[in-house]
């Protein structure tokens, strides 16, 4: 028999016991509905993941630190490179020749340390960090109020969200909606903040000094110290306000105020590692605890991570959280495929029973089909077609059913998400591939489920069948 | 017209004069087993019916006429013997192969007349057309045509719970010739019906006997309406053959008339 004529007996057919195929075909939507919205949720919430990771502007920078740094993020790797002992160090040498490699767009030493700074001769302590001029066209800072620095020895600052509440003097109440930016960002912008830092000086020297001046003196406490600490103080400008989420910035060293690099460097600002790896400086060549190197797209990142692993450095990327994400989301998303697909595997039974109902009910008219030149194949045929119609129907239905139900939950949790005073989130997708996935999935679970009662009526006897009205 | 009839028939084994015989029944045994009884339902039945022949199989019930009707119909097989239509052996064939020899050489006709109740007449005449992949508008005029043969041009959409048993039986024999057969098989097809719409029915039978000259072989138990349509009668019972004589009662067969150019009126 031909698809055209099988499909327009299977519909008939279907039409024919109209409730309990009706009720097979529901019994699969559930299935199917139950799929998809496991899926999609799951789908969406990975997405959601990437969304965050990916605001934070991070998705292309790789960090790099020495080998001999303690502070290893990855320990596995060290057993790969070279003994700690011998590993490179961390300097403007190597900064220079990282960012030579191929697909790299700049290598910049993480300047980063904690110090005060006064604001209407209040004293705040925060982090500052460094920032490269190539951050302005970063995503983070897409919502900036004001502007980026005017240059990258510009003595100008940007706050962060937070910081900029603190300097104001207001603490954000929980429940209550968040303040916006240009709120904040009105009274600061063009004030001036003055910076007190402890400038290091004498870099040649292999002195273990820190000498902690509160006076703007020089220390020459000890004899043979050649390297000092300077207190000094900066003027900045308040350029900017950014609202950053300090959560998605880089873990427990995020900073609140951010100078551009040049500026920073120039200040010689005494970092925490200053004293472990002066040591091992060599010539007045200052040494970095950490260089982070931003790769020309995020697809290169391992490529750019493999050489500088050679070098003989240890590497950190976003795309190793991202990467263990992902598998995460790879387990969720099969768990979530298994429940769902639990109501389909019911359905699965439905359509076995409302298909072998039918055989019985349909023995005598299964004879006749025989008797008049219907082959075993025909009536096989017959009732696949009838299993794959309710299959595709049930998948359709079931695919809007799903989407719906995405759509409530997710209308449900936004409105709980605002009163939490949480912005709106969109974790739920639906994307077209799981439609198709689904109808299909459904087509071929049904097709499964019509294998057996196929079977069943395709080797019927004629003569049983037509004996008895 | 001429070509879609002829292309028809070519599936089949054409032999307008050919005096062979069209079934051969050999030794023709069907045993089954009905809980620890082996029932002998056809017991070693040897026959020979030549093409063209109107021929009634008489007996009681359990005589087993209607199993040797069910095996030349190739909706059994035989525990042993042979049943030979047109040279081919259906103890032999697949189950493939047999269900085409049913779609093409075979109509048949039953006492309860066996249309799907779903469907209307139409759909139940050109139900053997879609097994047999004709292309749908060929379908639905050979369909009006058999339906207008036997009377019922005006029941085409009327589904079978609404016809009188007389019609319904006219649509089940529109539907077994549908696909040109050479044989015709009926299971008392007067069983169900009063002798007036019997007497119908019968001489629509004999009409397709005489005029398209296929064969038929009529099973019943009435022996007084076998002895009035066919030419050969033949005795069943217990499965064994019994009798089997000519009757001269009933008109010639017309063997004579060619199968391939039937002056059938359309």
């Amino acid at each position: 028999m031909k698809l055209p004529d099988l499909t327009e007996l299977a519909v008939r057919n279907l039409r024919e016991s109209l409730l309990r195929n009706s009720l097979t075909t529901i019994g699969i939507s559930v299935g199917v509905a139950s799929l998809v919205a496991m899926l999609s949720l799951g789908i969406g919430l990975q997405q959601l993941a990437s969304r965050r990771l990916m605001k934070s502007g991070l998705f292309d920078t790789v960090v790099v630190t020495s080998r001999r740094d303690l502070r290893n993020f990855n320990r596995e790797e060290e057993r790969s490179g070279p003994a700690p002992g011998e590993s490179r160090i961390l300097d403007e040498p190597t900064r220079t020749e990282i960012e030579r490699l191929p697909n790299v767009v700049e290598a910049y030493p993480d300047i980063r340390f904690i110090t005060e700074l006064r604001y209407e001769d209040k004293p705040h302590l925060t982090t500052v960090a460094a920032l490269p001029a190539s951050a302005k066209s970063n995503d983070a800072f897409e919502g900036v109020q004001g502007h980026f620095f005017s240059s990258d020895v510009a003595p100008e600052a940007i706050l962060q969200k937070t910081f900029a509440e603190e300097l104001l003097g207001r603490t954000p109440k929980p429940g209550l909606d968040e303040t916006k930016v240009a709120e904040l960002a009105a009274p600061l912008l063009g004030k001036e903040l003055t910076m007190r830092y402890a400038q290091r000086e004498g870099q040649s020297s292999a002195a273990k000094t820190a000498a902690e001046n509160a006076s703007n003196l020089r220390s020459e406490g000890l004899a043979g110290a050649a390297y000092s600490v300077i207190s000094r103080e900066q003027k900045l400008k308040i350029v900017g306000v950014a609202d950053l989420d300090p959560e998605s910035m880089r873990g427990p060293t995020r900073a609140r105020v951010f100078l551009p690099l040049k500026l920073a460097e120039s200040l010689h600002v005494m970092q925490p590692t200053d004293l472990r790896e002066i040591s091992r400086s060599a010539g007045g060549q200052p040494v970095y605890s950490s260089v982070s190197v931003r790769v020309k797209n995020p697809g290169k990142i391992q490529a750019v991570e493999d050489a500088i692993k050679k070098m003989g450095f240890n590497t950190f990327s976003i795309l190793d959280a991202s990467r263990s994400i992902q598998q995460f989301f790879k387990v969720l998303d099969v768990f979530l495929g298994i429940f769902g697909s639990l109501a389909l595997a019911v359905a699965f039974i439905g359509i076995v029973n409302t298909l072998v109902m039918a055989i019985l009910e349909r023995r005598r008219e299964i004879g006749i089909m025989k008797a008049i030149g219907a082959s075993d194949g025909d009536v096989k045929k017959l009732f696949f077609a009838e299993a794959g119609a309710m299959g595709i129907l049930g998948g359709i239905v079931g695919v809007a059913l799903g989407w719906a139900i995405g759509q409530i939950i997710n209308l449900g949790t936004n409105v709980y998400l605002k009163r939490q005073s949480f912005p709106p989130e969109h974790f739920w997708s639906v994307p077209w591939w799981l439609v198709a996935f689904a109808v299909l999935f459904s087509f071929l679970v049904s097709l499964a489920a019509g294998l057996y009662p196929a079977g069943r009526a395709a080797r019927l006897d004629p003569v049983q069948a037509l004996r008895y009205e | 017209m001429g070509g879609v009839e002829a292309q028809n028939r070519a599936t089949a084994l054409d032999s307008p004069n050919d005096p062979a015989p069209v079934i051969q029944l050999e030794e023709l045994c069907r045993h089954y087993r009905m809980g620890k009884t082996l029932i002998r339902a056809v017991d070693g039945v040897t026959l020979t019916v030549q093409a063209g022949e109107f021929v009634a199989l008489l007996g009681s019930s359990g005589s087993g006429k209607s199993s040797v009707l069910n095996l030349i119909a190739g909706l059994d097989r035989p525990t042993s013997g042979n049943v030979v239509v047109q040279q081919r052996n259906l103890a032999k064939l697949s189950r493939e192969d047999l269900a085409k020899y049913r779609l093409h050489t075979v109509g048949m006709v039953f006492q309860s007349f066996n249309l799907i109740a779903s469907m209307t007449l139409a759909e139940n005449v050109e139900l053997p057309m879609r097994f047999a992949e004709v292309v749908r508008g060929k379908r639905d005029r050979l369909a009006s045509e058999a339906l207008a043969r036997v009377g019922l041009q005006g029941r085409m959409k009327h589904r079978p719970s609404e016809l009188s048993g007389g019609e319904q039986q006219r649509a089940a024999l529109a539907r077994a010739l549908i696909n040109h057969p050479q044989l015709l098989l009926a299971d008392e097809p007067t069983g169900n019906l009063d002798s007036r719409t019997g007497t119908e029915i019968m001489n629509m039978v004999r009409e397709f006997n005489q005029q398209l000259g296929m064969t038929v072989i009529m099973v019943t138990h009435e022996r007084a309406l076998a002895e009035r349509y066919a030419q050969r009668l033949i005795y069943l019972a217990d499965g064994k053959l019994v009798g089997d004589e000519s009757n001269s009662t009933a008109p010639a067969p017309n063997a004579a008339a060619p199968a391939g150019t039937d002056g059938v009126p359309r």
